[in-house]
């Protein structure tokens, strides 16, 4: 190894660890002294050597750690967060879930995992309305979603930006007063309700049980009208985001090989959009299984989602295991799903 | 010295290589899987003890150091927690009877209107009461049934009746003796809500609404029902329309009105179990009856001439809202100044006028018609004999019935 590397080396160190002004004035004597014999003769190293040896050391080892670290010092805020904030309640949940006892004796961890089966077998009818409803939000926001999406992607034009603070504007008020709203839209007595009625639609709707009677308000089609509307623009932006990122040449070259408008829609640009696809139907699908304030508003006791069984377990009943039996259910129920959803989907590239 | 000569004898691309390996070839490939590996097992053998080692301590508070430090000598302030719309309110958004109770004994109250709901408000206090902290707050106004769990949890410090000359003097009869709090040793009523029948005479196309019965069973209401998710009202008045008292609730004198409201609501006659928001339903008539709480009645009345109500034959029952100065709270001398102050006549009719609920102050009628002939006279906010005698209120009820019969009610609503 070259005398002045092994000084350069020694240069550095001293400037990161400034433990002794000595060594690094010895330091940087010796890099002058190492530049200064570029040649680089056998003579001088003997006499840095001895100064520069524990110094030198490190510098093999110290600059790799130190650089190693930085990913981690810059993780750590991230870490910590979800530390505190997601790893702590969920252990806290989870031991809650194996606990038995009451408010005033307390609970204790009997591991009574009795509770998870217990809490299935009755809440059931809830487990599944939630994902029915979830899912049929999700179909009808894609529906929906998707053809405006496209048109703020390729048809807009200068109108882009107009749409797209149409799109999020309703973010700008409170998802309660959003949801009641809507209590006032299908109002029995409201336009909708009085158009529905004398089409003879909720008559059909009735008929298949989405509605009762002739009202829409506290009826199923309400509470997923509700869901659709409130979860719509966590499907239109990903998908307009996935959607304005495909080269337009590229529907010009289908366009060449005589595809028609619909073969290139079908071969190129539903599968180039697939991410957005993807992650619009998970940030539309998980947080409509969850929610637990359209059921409340919009629906009846028919339509309680499992989120209105845990809120009640937790806060009126105060039977904390079962609710928290019942998070811990719900999670693992979407986990699954979204699992399977995404291998099926094949999107690997899904950020 | 033994690695450094190891160092030494690599060349620079071996070094490198090795570096290369490390930070991105199959070297970190094992190390990432053994620290996933190690990770996985950390994180089995952690979790499993951490789960063991959690648990939730009894809630219930017996020592007796509860008292609090009492700084109210050299503090002059108080923080009071209550309902939203609950007081009085003046020119600028400001509270006349606070003001008027600071230009008096220079004690500033910190009104804060961060009680919306009394279960959320419990999960709220509860930790610290729990671990016998402050909350911060020094008087708080929650309904009876949460007061009762407050006070046999032992959350709440007795109040020194020789500091309530008017609170004492002034407690109207009905509320002297509730059975959750003998003689009144940690509460003060601030309000009475009575339950009772409400409904839209439009909505009803002018048929009246009478009874419980009619509520549950008249086919033109179908669809357009709706009960309280107060499990005591709305289980209360379905006794009383039974025939039975709710006072002296039995197990099975529940379950039998569970079973009446059950049947009513898979008849499709309940359209939905409300809390407040039943206002807005009533007003629009897409509830067509319901029952109600007086005190928002008499507002929507004011708004809506289509709103009727009517008090059940068979009775009707009235909560109360409580005054209580929780554990820990630094200033309990001023909180119970401030009690004493609301039993003043005069500010009674004040914050009564206001807020529309039964006043249960005594002597407060002059005070009131002054302000409103008509209010005075409303036998919601003051009742007269033949109202009290109809009141009725619900049984309090043991740690072990209270959830059992909260998991039936909450089952009933569909959660």
């Amino acid at each position: 190894m070259s005398v002045s590397r092994r000084a350069a080396w020694a240069g550095l160190r001293s400037r990161a660890a400034t433990k002794e002004r000595a060594v690094t004035r010895e330091a940087r004597a010796s890099e002058r002294a190492g530049t200064e014999r570029a040649g680089g003769s056998v003579t001088a190293a003997p006499e840095t050597a001895p100064d520069a040896g524990p110094v030198q050391k490190p510098p093999l080892i110290k600059p790799a750690v130190r650089k190693r670290l930085v990913p981690y010092w810059l993780l750590l805020p991230g870490i910590l967060w979800l530390l505190i904030f997601f790893a702590a309640p969920l252990i806290y949940q989870a031991s809650t879930s194996v606990q038995t006892g009451s408010l005033e004796e307390g609970f204790k961890v009997t591991w009574h995992f009795q509770t998870y089966w217990d809490a299935l077998s009755e809440y059931y009818p809830q487990f599944l309305r939630s994902v029915l409803y979830a899912a049929t939000a999700t179909v009808l926001c894609l529906l929906l979603g998707y053809p405006l999406a496209y048109l703020i992607a390729f048809r807009a034009g200068r109108w882009r930006n107009l749409v797209m603070i149409l799109v999020i504007a309703p973010f700008f008020t409170s998802f309660l007063i959003r949801t009641l709203a809507w209590k006032t839209i299908l109002s029995d007595s409201g336009p909708v309700v009085g158009v529905l009625n004398s089409l003879h639609i909720l008559d059909v709707t009735s008929y298949l049980g989405i509605t009762e009677g002739q009202r829409v308000l506290a009826t199923p089609l309400a509470v997923v009208c509700g869901l659709t509307y409130n979860f719509l623009p966590f499907m239109i932006l990903p998908l307009y985001t996935s959607l304005e990122r495909i080269d337009p040449r590229l529907h010009e070259a289908a366009g060449d090989l005589y595809a028609r408008p619909f073969t290139t829609f079908r071969k190129v640009t539903f599968p180039l959009s697939m991410p957005g696809v993807v992650a619009g139907t998970l940030l539309t699908f998980i947080p409509s299984a969850g929610d637990y304030i359209n059921a409340e508003l919009l629906g009846s006791t028919d339509q309680k989602m499992i989120g209105n069984v845990i809120q009640s377990q937790f806060l009126r009943v105060l039977d904390y295991p079962t609710a928290a039996a019942m998070s811990f259910i719900l999670m693992a129920a979407i986990l699954t799903m979204v699992t399977v959803y995404i291998r099926k989907s094949g999107t690997e590239d899904l950020v | 010295m033994e690695e450094r000569h190891e160092a030494e004898s690599l060349s620079p691309p071996q070094i490198a290589a090795i570096r290369r390996s490390l930070t991105s070839g199959r070297m970190a490939l094992t190390r990432r899987s053994l620290l996933r590996a190690g990770g996985a097992g950390a994180i089995a053998v952690g979790g499993l003890g951490a789960l063991g080692g959690c648990g939730i301590p009894p809630a219930g508070r017996t020592e007796v150091d509860n008292a609090s430090d009492d700084h109210s000598a050299e503090e002059k302030r108080i923080n009071f927690s209550n309902w939203t719309e609950y007081i009085d309110v003046g020119k600028g958004n400001r509270h006349p009877t606070l003001d008027e109770f600071h230009r008096r004994t220079g004690i500033k109250v910190k009104y804060t209107e961060d009680i919306n709901d009394n279960v959320e408000f419990f999960g709220k206090i509860k930790p610290q009461l729990a671990a016998g902290q402050d909350t911060g707050r020094d008087l708080i106004c929650v309904t009876d049934w949460l007061a009762a769990r407050m006070i046999r949890l032992g959350w709440i410090q007795p109040l020194d009746p020789a500091q309530l000359p008017h609170a004492f003097t002034n407690l109207a009869k009905s509320f002297r003796t509730p059975d959750w709090d003998p003689g009144r040793a940690h509460s003060y009523a601030w309000s009475g809500i009575p339950a009772v029948i409400a409904y839209n005479k439009k909505a009803t196309g002018g048929r009246k609404v009478t009874s419980v019965s009619q509520l549950l069973e008249d086919p033109k209401l179908k669809g357009r029902v709706g009960l309280l998710t107060e499990m005591r009202d709305t289980v209360g008045l379905t006794l009383l329309d039974m025939g039975k008292r709710p006072e002296t609730v039995t197990a099975d004198d529940y379950d039998a009105a569970i079973a009446r409201l059950q049947k009513a609501s898979d008849r499709g006659q309940v359209r939905r179990f409300t809390g407040n928001d039943y206002t807005g339903d009533l007003t629009k008539g897409d509830i067509a009856a319901c029952m109600a709480w007086a005190g928002d009645l008499i507002q929507l009345q004011a708004d809506n001439p289509e709103i009727e109500f009517t008090i059940p034959d068979a009775g009707y029952m009235t909560a109360t809202d409580n005054l209580l100065v929780p554990n820990k709270a630094r200033h309990k001398r001023n909180a119970e100044r401030l009690i004493d102050y609301f039993y003043e006549p005069k500010v009674a009719a004040k914050i009564a006028a206001y807020i529309n609920y039964v006043c249960p102050v005594d002597g407060v009628r002059e005070e009131l018609a002054k302000i409103d002939k008509a209010l005075a006279d409303n036998p919601l906010i003051l009742p007269d004999e033949e109202m009290v005698a109809k009141s009725h209120a619900f049984r309090s009820l043991s740690s072990k019935e209270e959830t059992a019969f909260e998991d039936k009610f909450a089952k009933l609503t569909g959660a």
